[in-house]
């Protein structure tokens, strides 16, 4: 059983007084590294814990006050991070925001947040702040850490980052007692005080400023060093936005209480070749990481020479075989085993190595599901990659795999004080330390979210396995019933299906339907280099999507959808029973996917009536007309009768069962 | 883009604007044929220190050629140069260069071979102190003249934001970062004037708003002054001080961009009337 660690077990409640146990107890290990000039910079905790009281000194005389929020703009650099814990040593509550946001969005957040401060990157974010003062009336002062560009602007309100440090410098050097009474200022904090502000992008609505305190994040943080044996000896990368709650407690809150390094890439262009330099310890990464690295992988190795692309086909036959058993302790033969040992040398070192994964001890991916190919390809490599599932509102953590017990199509189970339950809707609540104090100016969906006695709604469906591992099928609110009782929950389907490399988008249909039905768009590049093998000749998407062959593999592989489904009792209902592939690809151009290739459900309903009609209507052929939007902005219309196909229905009866175990 | 093209406004000519100007560079009466072929006839202008400065014209005006005659590639046959206050004489474009003037070429110049960082050195090479013999013996003297140098470079390697492509043979990069590697190379001289022969040339807009903003940097970070030849108007019209407009080798307008851009003259020269 993993233990826990309470709340007040160890006194330091709150970062800075961490950080002045850190400076103390790791004085002269490395907290924070940063590569500038070609170089990698480095502090250890005692410089680190000096850098912040100036800085921090140098914001309580510009005026800053308990209570005042601060924003933080920039992309991952150690000054931001010290601006945060420099600013919570005299009570002020950081509120990182994403960089990139536009200027509407970003105006709203600081406006609603009533910021006082700003502690931000570069030029071009102090353009953006100057552009907004008049959404942003509380905000007084602009603290910029790159001062290139800026020479010629007012510096009344405007400052750099070592100019306060050097006026909270000055301050120290003048009164020897100031140090003292500025710890004397963080001593009296409390566990429970606000720690951060952390704004959801939220898909619907405005952003809400999620308020989290230094018990949510601390307690969580330590719950997950303890989960994971995190000590200070670990190095994280950090590179992913300052604003997110993952990068919150990865880079922060855990690098604080386990004391581990944090560093920071050169810029966002440098991440592959920082990443290989540093080799991280502990490593999280949204799956489209992983898949861009593989995807680059396999590139080269289409390149690489004959010996070479036989050597790693063979070996990572090997890897499929017998890699994930060995990491997950199971039994494994002896052959595989010394096999596998020499493939370790000649292609999986050498391989983690390129990715700068060779010191990885656990990994973590989360956001959306990862491909299940994805996932084996790693963990096959000897990678302790793991996936978990977390909000905002919970600090993070809400369930992770534990080592040795991985399921690729669950999130797994709730970490250390974390309740769990499924509400009757089939949501995921749970109740745990990290659970947020509130949203910030917002108590109407603080009641919405949280109930009195503390449990959180998710908003994600999900159902709890035999083996107490939590899988989520969907976004609660999307998930409906077919007429005869079955769970329909679309997004599960068509990850099922976009999973196949030849599937790109899918949308399934049958809410209030008698049965499911799919529209598949196929993946051009995919298909097309199929097509380019068989000699299969087309001269748009349109044609291929249409090609019988196109067609019959497309059908064998919504049929093995079909017989996955069949094999969990909950969805064993709603196998596909009718599909059909469009005859243009989906495009956010045309309002079909938002910018973020997100399908637009209702959209396409209304725009593919006809189509969703004869999925049930049982005609095997159906002609449409679809308007589409060319990238210059013109339009035309795109024409075509499109096949339906029906499909079988797979029983969950013991038969299958038997042959698929 | 805007926010600092409007910051610059309030500030018209940088730090010298209340004093008067001094003059950098002064091209007196200058003529340059090749054989029959009149390539720049008469042309006076100069340059001022701290001062962006665009050469403009259509195709064939002699842009190029007005680069290359300051930069001492061109001898005229008539007229005078005066470079910093000193009349120049006849002499080859590397005393130019250690004069303090750098340039970057129309066509991208650089070791398609090399990496970014190595062509980026290769313009500290007129700065290297230690001989051959130093180099050969490498450590000591040479070597802590060699991180010297490199510590410049990697300043320039942050200044344009090329991290990313430090250690990449320049042979593989997009256009628009090989163009970016050469201005790096020229500011890697640490000049006093930088000579830009279309900078912005087979550009994206992307492109040309990034190189738009370095330019304008690396005239008010480092104070360096700029002479740039240029197509794109909107670049020409936002980034300069001055403008100066050449036809068939002759100077047709002269002066700040609003009154250049009114100019009967060169509407005639750009839109095109009957010689």
């Amino acid at each position: 059983m993993v233990g826990s660690a309470s709340a007040s077990s160890r006194g330091e409640d709150t970062f800075p007084k961490i950080l002045m146990h850190n400076a103390q107890v790791f004085g002269s290990r490395t907290a924070f590294r940063e590569k500038d000039f070609g170089i990698w910079q480095s502090w250890t905790w005692s410089e680190v814990a000096e850098e912040i009281r100036a800085f921090s000194i140098g914001l309580q005389s510009l005026g800053l006050k308990a209570g005042d929020k601060i924003a933080i703009v920039g992309a991952n650099r150690p000054q931001l991070y010290w601006a945060m814990v420099a600013a919570q040593a005299i009570g002020a509550v950081p509120v990182p925001v994403y960089a990139d946001s536009v200027a509407e969005e970003m105006a709203y957040v600081l406006g609603h947040a009533e910021v006082v401060f700003a502690v931000v990157e570069d030029q071009e974010q102090v353009d953006k702040l100057l552009s907004m003062s008049d959404e942003v009336p509380s905000l007084k002062h602009v603290i910029y850490d790159e001062a290139r560009g800026l020479r010629d602007y007012d510096h009344t309100h405007l400052h750099h980052y070592a100019s306060v440090q050097d006026k909270g410098r000055a301050l120290l050097g003048q009164s020897a007692s100031l140090a003292g009474e500025w710890e004397q200022g963080f001593a009296s904090g409390k566990g429970a005080d606000i720690a951060v502000m952390l704004y959801t992008s939220g898909t619907t609505g405005r952003p809400k400023g999620v308020m989290l305190s230094f018990d949510n994040l601390v307690i969580s943080a330590r719950n997950g060093n303890v989960f994971d044996n995190l000590n200070e000896t670990e190095e994280v990368l950090a590179y992913l936005p300052m604003a997110w709650i993952g990068d919150h407690v990865f880079s922060l809150a855990q690098a604080f209480t386990a004391g581990y390094c944090v560093n920071c890439p050169e810029n966002m262009d440098t991440i592959d070749v920082d990443r290989r330099e540093i080799a991280p310890t502990y490593f999280f990464a949204p799956p489209r990481v992983f898949e861009t690295m593989l995807t680059m992988i396999m590139v080269n190795m289409e390149d690489a020479g004959r010996t070479k692309r036989a050597m790693f086909d063979f070996f990572m036959d090997v890897a499929r075989r017998a890699g994930e058993k060995i990491l997950n302790g199971e039994q494994v033969g002896l052959k595989d085993r010394l096999l596998y040992k020499l493939g370790e040398f000649c292609v999986y070192g050498p391989l983690k190595n390129r990715m700068g994964l060779t010191r990885m001890k656990v990994g973590y991916t989360a956001g959306e599901a990862i491909g299940p190919e994805i996932f084996q390809f790693y963990r096959s490599l000897g990678l302790n990659l793991k996936q978990l599932y977390g909000q905002t509102e919970a600090s993070v953590y809400i369930t992770l795999q534990p080592d040795g017990e991985i399921h690729g199509d669950t999130v797994g189970k709730p970490a250390p004080d974390v309740e769990l339950k499924i509400a009757e809707n089939g949501e995921v609540m749970y109740r745990s330390p990290g659970v947020f104090v509130g949203y910030f100016k917002n108590d109407e969906a603080t009641a919405d979210t949280k109930t009195p006695d503390g449990w959180v709604h998710t908003g994600d469906a999900g159902i709890i396995a035999d083996n107490g591992h939590l899988k989520i099928i969907d976004r609660a609110k999307d998930v409906g019933k077919l007429t005869d009782g079955a769970l329909f929950a679309p997004k599960y389907i068509e990850n099922k299906l976009k999973f196949f490399p030849n599937i790109k988008e899918a949308v399934a249909f049958g809410h209030e339907r008698d049965r499911v039905g799919v529209f598949i768009n196929i993946d051009l590049t995919a298909v097309g280099s199929w097509a380019e093998r068989n000699n299969v000749n087309y001269a748009s998407y349109q044609e291929l999507a249409a090609h019988p062959d196109v067609y019959a593999m497309i059908e064998s592989h919504v049929d093995q959808v079909n017989r996955d489904l069949s094999r969990e009792p909950m969805m064993a209902g709603a196998q596909v029973r009718r599909f059909l592939i469009l005859h243009k690809e989906l495009d956010a151009d045309d309002g079909e996917l938002t910018r973020t290739q997100k399908v637009r459900r209702s959209f396409i309903a209304d725009r593919y009536g006809p189509l969703i009609e004869a999925l049930y209507d049982g005609s095997a052929k159906k002609y449409v007309k679809t308007e589409v939007t060319f990238e210059d902005g013109r339009k035309g219309a795109i024409e075509a009768t499109v096949e339906i196909r029906d499909m079988a229905r797979h029983d969950a009866g013991p038969a299958t069962r038997e042959a698929a175990e | 883009m805007n926010a600092f093209v409007a910051d610059k406004a309030q500030t018209p000519a940088g730090p010298d604007a209340a004093a008067e100007p001094e003059v950098l560079l002064r091209v007196d009466n200058v003529s340059l044929a090749f054989g029959g072929v009149k390539a720049i006839t008469d042309i006076s202008f100069d340059i001022r220190k701290g001062e962006i400065r665009a050469i403009i014209g259509p195709n064939g005006a002699g842009k190029t050629s007005m680069l290359n005659v300051i930069n001492g590639f061109y001898h005229p046959q008539e007229g005078t140069i005066t470079w910093r206050g000193r009349e120049r004489r006849k002499m080859k474009p590397y005393e130019a260069a250690s004069q303090g003037i750098a340039r970057t070429f129309q066509n991208v110049a650089l070791f398609k071979g090399m990496t970014t960082l190595d062509n980026i050195m290769s313009g500290r090479s007129l700065k290297m102190r230690r001989n051959f013999f130093w180099q050969v013996l490498w450590h000591g003297p040479a070597e802590r003249e060699e991180i010297e140098h490199r510590r410049k470079v990697e300043d320039i390697i942050d200044f344009l934001e090329i991290q990313a492509i430090r250690k990449t043979p320049v042979g593989r990069l997009p256009y628009g970062l090989q163009k970016r590697v050469e201005l790096g190379r020229a500011l890697a001289m640490e000049p006093e004037l930088l000579l830009l022969d279309e900078p912005m040339a087979g550009m994206n807009l992307e492109e040309k708003e990034d190189m738009s903003r370095f330019i304008i940097d690396v005239n008010q970070e480092f104070g360096t002054t700029i002479a740039l030849i240029e197509h794109d108007m909107g670049v020409v019209m936002d980034l300069s001080d001055r403008v100066v407009v050449l036809d068939y080798g002759k100077k047709i307008a002269d002066g700040p961009p609003e009154e250049v851009q009114a100019s009967q003259a060169v509407i005639d020269a750009y839109l095109g009337v009957s010689h």
